[in-house]
């Protein structure tokens, strides 16, 4: 299982479950208003507690909440784990765009190309206020902080041109700040990589 | 003057009048008001500047203002919210006038002091808006302050800081006055366990207020401190650490959200029963699970942080205790949903409203839990998703819960009745604004679109439009709403002592109540749901009388 499918199946189990705990909530209480309108019921029933229901509601809720937390986690350490043999790319955030440095010194700005079927390593910094660099087709999203070397990987699967956005504020063109990820063939990248920076 | 005039016409202290007796009164009611008139001039301006914005995003590119604008709008629209409207909002307000009267006291426990909080109140209002009109203008740094951006910036950080220091100020006395009230004022044959639920939602919230809130002060006057003195705590570029800044930043303000909604909370503990006439359900279940989001709500912080470059085991940590905050919510919820099984339920605009809170309430917790897991986190946080999810909290939860309160002690408060049909009418329409409004970003932020963007890919633009679409429908429900209470001042139907068959002891004053609350000495139920009494007293009268 890659990455994205981990967060995504995490995705699927929560909203999956608060949909129907949504739609539980709603229909018993419209129907515990229609239902018991003082018009059709004048005189309401004393009860005031019941032990065994709120030890149940108390104790399913506490599972299914950590059930939650441990798909959670799950798919956060797939995030977290990079392969061996991932490529490493340097990422520079800065007030407002991003610089992209290879291995090669190869240096590009708000366009990150890599070759399909690599894992891809960033190592991310900020050359001035708080930034992140969010990529959200593979689910990462990582601060760029001055100073203080951060990380996010993807698995480059599928050919193709993906959006980059700054989610951490930084100003006042904050949302300009976005670049593109191009996923392309192996060659075609050698080739790239070789190429002098234009 | 007799003891049976209400508080309107008893300045307390007696000798003051005119004006003075409001601007120098001691009574908790009166300021209680003076409280709903500043707080709700800040709501409705923000309102406004909510509407601006989202009205500046329903189509790409410029719509109706720059980008330093709208970064300076959201700014703004996020300081007065909570610092200004949901923070103090039903403290401030009901609390200040309901509390002392549900413990069968005359005022709270520190009446001048109660004044001087309204002041700080005031003045830390007044240095806001005195900070948008000088200097380089108002921060475009979000409410969040996040360095190192807020102290490089040119903007007026440090007298808006200085604003937020007051109103800090302002709510933890507020806080440690309650606390004191509860403890030292309540009527001597009130036990713990005889107190109404929303003063116990007021003394968890109290506590919380008090503990937490200097945390932020500190972390405002060292923001201060490095803009003025370069003292190089935060910044990086001198060997300070902008994540202590968040941590700090968020150890108040992860509480501080508990102070929004757990007063909300109390509110409607208090109108599902009366309008079901019918006891709460699990009465002490609801008391500990206000404790227990206070106490565990001051731990889980950092679940703002997830994505900050923090260890992982933090991550996993902070997951693990956001996950636990939720159950004691989720009880609530099943609560309130019980206490109408077998009931005797009567529909007013209270009580839609109170349901209205239970569903858009479920809806922001039931989010929070995508939120909470650190896989899931990852991809939404920052996103639309969050400010939708925040929205359902605080606005569908804690701001319907103020427009239920306001429904439910309206008659109480002034002596009057408004008239029901056009309440429905507004409490509808906002709800169904409401969900206009948020679902759409809830959908944004899934699909990948930031928060804090004045522009964004062509992606998203049927989303944002919907959504501000959503906002139109909303503010007319909302407008609806003020506008029919505020008719109810030149209706004038007089509204009983106790227009609900309420148990607990506010129903048992005259509306308005008299400036010592109570004429006689108040007679403290056992349990303060009980309402067997109140139906057969009923049923011997043959019926009840129509409501407007």
């Amino acid at each position: 299982m890659t990455p994205v499918q981990g967060v995504d199946q995490a995705f699927w189990y929560i909203l999956g479950i608060s949909v129907v705990l949504l739609f539980g909530i709603t229909v018993v209480m419209v129907y515990f208003v229609v239902k018991y309108r003082r018009s059709k019921h004048p005189v309401a029933s004393d009860i005031r507690d019941n032990y065994k229901l709120e030890i149940i509601w108390t104790i399913v809720p506490t599972l299914i909440a950590l059930s939650m937390f441990v798909i959670g986690w799950s798919s956060y350490v797939g995030l977290r784990t990079v392969p061996k043999d991932a490529m490493e790319v340097e990422v520079l955030a800065q007030q407002y765009s991003w610089l992209f440095v290879y291995n090669n010194d190869k240096e590009t700005e708000n366009e990150l190309v890599v070759p399909v079927g690599r894992a891809v390593k960033l190592n991310i910094s900020s050359l001035d206020v708080l930034h992140s660099f969010y990529l959200p087709a593979f689910r990462i999203k990582v601060d760029a902080v001055k100073g203080m070397p951060t990380y996010a990987w993807f698995f480059a699967d599928q050919l193709g041109e993906y959006d980059i956005q700054c989610t951490e504020y930084c100003g006042v063109d904050h949302s300009a700040m976005v670049a593109k990820l191009k996923i392309i063939p192996e060659k075609e990248f050698a080739a790239w990589l070789e190429k002098e920076s234009d | 003057m007799t003891a049976t005039q209400s508080f309107y016409h008893t300045p307390a202290p007696p000798h003051l009048t005119g004006m003075k007796a409001w601007l120098l009164t001691h009574d908790h009611k009166r300021l209680g008001l003076m409280y709903l008139g500043a707080i709700f001039f800040w709501f409705v301006l923000a309102m406004f500047l909510g509407l601006l914005l989202r009205t500046e995003l329903m189509s790409q590119g410029k719509t109706i203002m720059d980008a330093a604008t709208y970064n300076a709008t959201f700014t703004l629209h996020g300081v007065i919210m909570i610092f200004l409207f949901v923070i103090p909002g039903i403290p401030a307000i009901f609390g200040n006038f309901f509390l002392p009267i549900q413990l069968g006291t005359d005022d709270v426990f520190f009446p001048r002091l109660n004044l001087f909080s309204w002041y700080l109140f005031m003045f830390g209002g007044l240095f806001a808006i005195i900070s948008l009109f000088v200097g380089d203008g108002f921060p475009d740094t979000g409410w969040t302050f996040y360095v190192p951006f807020s102290v490089q910036n040119s903007a007026n950080v440090g007298l808006t800081v200085t604003a937020a220091f007051i109103l800090g100020m302002s709510s933890m006395l507020t806080g440690l006055n309650f606390v004191t009230t509860f403890h030292r004022m309540r009527d001597k044959s009130m036990g713990l366990m005889q107190i109404p639920l929303f003063a116990w939602s007021l003394y968890a919230t109290a506590w919380v207020q008090i503990l937490a809130t200097p945390v932020i002060s500190i972390t405002f006057v060292l923001i201060v401190l490095e803009r003025f003195f370069h003292i190089g705590l935060f910044d990086p570029d001198k060997g300070g650490d902008p994540l202590l800044y968040q941590h700090l930043f968020w150890m108040y303000s992860h509480p501080a959200v508990y102070v929004m909604i757990i007063p909300g909370m109390g509110v409607i503990s208090e109108i599902i029963p009366i309008f079901s006439r019918k006891s709460i359900f699990g009465y002490k279940a609801i008391v500990w699970s206000s404790m227990a989001i206070a106490i565990a709500g001051s731990l889980v912080w950092a679940h703002h942080m997830f994505t900050s470059g923090m260890s992982d085991v933090s991550v996993f940590v902070f997951s693990l205790l956001t996950y636990l905050v939720a159950i004691p919510s989720a009880v609530k919820v099943f609560s309130w949903v019980s206490t109408m099984y077998k009931g005797s339920i009567e529909m007013t605009p209270p009580l839609l409203l109170a349901l209205i809170f239970i569903f858009l309430f479920s809806i922001g917790g039931l989010t929070g839990l995508v939120l909470g897991a650190a896989g899931t986190n990852i991809h939404v946080h920052d996103t639309q998703f969050v400010v939708a999810h925040f929205h359902f909290v605080m606005f569908g939860g804690t701001g319907f819960a103020f427009f239920a309160a306001l429904h439910f002690w309206w008659p109480k408060m002034f002596g009057i009745m408004y008239r029901f049909k056009p309440a429905y009418i507004g409490a509808s329409l906002t709800g169904i604004g409401f969900m206009f409004h948020y679902v759409p970003m809830l959908i944004l932020g899934l699909e990948g679109m930031p928060r804090r963007y004045y522009d964004y890919l062509p992606q998203y633009e049927t989303g944002n439009f919907l959504a501000g679409f959503g906002g139109y429908l909303l503010i007319i429900g909302m407008v609806t709403m003020f506008v029919n209470l505020l008719l109810s001042f030149k209706q004038r139907m007089p509204a009983p002592v106790d227009p609900w068959g309420g148990t607990t002891l506010e129903w048992t004053v005259p509306s308005p109540p008299p400036v010592h609350n109570f004429l006689h000495k108040p007679q403290i139920a056992d349990f303060p749901y009980d309402f067997t009494g109140v139906t057969e007293q009923l049923l011997q009268r043959g019926g009840e009388g129509p409501l407007p």
